[in-house]
């Protein structure tokens, strides 16, 4: 990854046009051709830097339902248990955590309605109660990095 | 906002990623039989709604060196959640910070916070300047560390 890239994911970050030529708008900012933007992001989706190149939705507004969950599961069931709840496709991600709360995902349904069902389908799967908490206020929503 | 059909349709067809070609809203218009210039009015519309947050990247910060991610969470005694969430979502090395509910006997804490540094040493100097700089030495607190990513994918909505 070079500066060029680095300027790519600091600027793109915070926004691309929404225009009939947005890559080429998009290249001009940065110094670079057309080409040569879609081809290094490309590269970057390819070398799995960027998870995605497009939308990031607000979940509550499209009418969906989105809740942090966690579990505390002792270490000997750790993995079944993880494995378990990964197979949920309504899982969006799931990271091990140290504390005695160690399994903590992100769940992302289709409507809100859906997230109690599926906790519940979790809780039978993996035998372990799901704690559920749902965001009750933002104060800051940022999540850009820096490189 | 209300969605129509054709605005879901839109949003489901771009939630994999947009088209890397000269034309990307051209294609998906292709695809969903609008022209290139609707799409662009409803991607506009729905990002002026906040429906779309932002257009571009996202990143795998893991990929990117952030490896050290921290979520600090704190039992913040109700009246005084708002004014400590607002002072946490303005530090600058906090990525987002939400009210969410007490399990109580076994989870006390309302007010999570995220840190995500490079080095665990780095965020762990981070939350003592903050609670020192921002005076929460009052605020019970712990950090957990995120250990193993098992999963990560974009939400699919629809």
């Amino acid at each position: 990854m070079d500066e060029t890239d680095r300027a790519i994911i600091n600027r793109l970050q915070e926004s691309f046009p929404i225009a009939h030529r947005p890559y080429r708008q998009a290249a001009q900012a940065l110094g670079i051709d057309e080409a040569e933007l879609i081809q290094r992001i490309e590269q970057m989706l390819e070398q799995r830097q960027l998870s995605r190149f497009g939308p990031l939705y607000h979940a509550e507004k499209l009418g969906g339902g989105l809740s942090l969950c966690a579990m505390n599961v002792p270490e000997d069931q750790f993995e079944r248990v993880a494995e378990q709840v990964n197979a949920f496709p309504e899982v969006a991600h799931n990271y091990a955590r140290d504390h005695r709360f160690n399994i903590w995902f992100v769940l992302a349904t289709e409507t809100p309605q859906r997230i109690d069902s599926v906790l519940k389908a979790i809780e039978q799967t993996t035998g372990y109660p799901v704690y559920n908490m749902p965001k009750e206020e933002e104060f800051f929503v940022g999540l850009r990095f820096h490189v | 906002m209300v969605l129509s059909d054709q605005d879901r349709q839109l949003v489901a067809e771009i939630q994999g990623g947009l088209p890397l070609s000269s034309h990307p809203y051209a294609e998906i218009g292709e695809r969903i039989g609008l022209s290139e210039q609707e799409v662009i009015e409803r991607i506009a519309e729905l990002q002026a709604e906040g429906v779309i947050k932002r257009m571009g990247i996202v990143v795998r910060h893991h990929e990117l060196g952030y490896t050290a991610n921290a979520m600090v969470v704190w039992d913040v005694p109700d009246e005084q959640l708002d004014a400590v969430g607002e002072k946490l979502g303005k530090q600058s090395c906090v990525t987002l910070c939400y009210q969410r509910p007490r399990r109580l006997p076994e989870w006390p804490y309302n007010l999570f916070s995220m840190i995500h540094g490079k080095e665990r040493e780095r965020v762990l100097d981070y939350i003592s300047d903050l609670i020192k700089s921002q005076g929460l030495e009052q605020i019970p607190h712990q950090v957990l560390f995120s250990g193993r990513r098992f999963k990560q994918r974009g939400a699919r909505y629809l």
